[in-house]
């Protein structure tokens, strides 16, 4: 347990840490190449989490593809790869405001209510066994939905970003 | 492991997302606050999934990435037209529709 949390503080660091410099580094391929330490960081949290199916998805969809998609745009689009000065708004004390208060709401919800609820000390970890079982019984019609929506997002994109 | 620690870690992504969306002028970088949200919402879901023992959180936690990289796909798709018709992705820039 001890060893859990200490490896739990240690990531949720880290991830802080490289989300507030994804949020404020000038520099366009820094904020990408930060946003792929949170998202492992995201990975390793579902891992302590036990969802170890969830946990490889998120390292193959996200780091493999979205980042990959991201760096695409940044070159397509032609963006300066040292510091741009025109990224942010010139005055960012209202979204900062914005971004304290409703951490403090929700920080407050979540304490009050949530303060003494643990997590089961003897849970195993998700098998894919049953995570499929799962998608494949209970959730078929909405699985069914998101590769449409899938299939419709690929078509809309390519519809979108095609030269006439 | 306390579940709220998973719930404050997961408030304090979603809030420098909300941060990052709001302060950006920069439409990529835009989208990239938006996956912050996201992840926010995704740990939510297993961390609630494995406070009640169901594999549910884990499911929706899945349809969630997929929707994402959908979201993500569509997002610069439209991002890389309004660099081409305009030269910036300035997201300042885009405002056609203001009387």
């Amino acid at each position: 347990m001890v060893a859990q949390n200490i490896f739990f503080g240690i990531m949720a660091a880290i991830m802080i840490w490289a989300a507030l410099r994804v949020v404020t580094t000038k520099n366009v391929v820094h904020a990408a190449l930060w946003l792929v330490i949170v998202l492992a960081g995201v990975a390793g949290q579902f891992l302590l989490l036990g969802a170890e199916f969830v946990g490889v998805t998120q390292i193959l969809v996200y780091i493999g593809a979205v980042v990959v998609l991201f760096l695409f745009g940044i070159m397509l689009t032609r963006a300066s790869m040292g510091e741009d000065e025109n990224v942010n708004l010139p005055n960012r004390i209202v979204p900062a405001t914005v971004g304290v208060l409703l951490f403090g709401l929700m920080a407050f919800a979540t304490i009050d209510y949530w303060r003494d609820a643990e997590l089961p000390k003897d849970g195993s970890p998700t098998t894919v066994e049953a995570v499929s079982d799962s998608i494949f019984s209970d959730f078929i019609v909405p699985f069914e939905a998101t590769s449409v929506l899938l299939l419709a997002a690929l078509i809309g994109a390519i519809v979108v970003a095609r030269k006439e | 492991m306390l579940l709220v620690q998973f719930l404050l870690l997961s408030a304090v992504l979603f809030c420098i997302g909300v941060y990052g969306v709001l302060a950006r002028r920069n439409g990529v970088m835009v989208l990239m606050s938006i996956e912050l949200i996201l992840n926010a919402v995704n740990i939510n879901f297993v961390a609630f999934g494995a406070f009640n023992g169901t594999v549910t959180g884990e499911v929706f936690a899945l349809f969630v990435i997929a929707i994402a990289a959908a979201e993500v796909g569509v997002g610069l798709a439209i991002v890389l037209l309004i660099f081409r018709n305009k030269r910036s992705v300035d997201l300042s820039d885009v405002d056609l529709m203001k009387g």
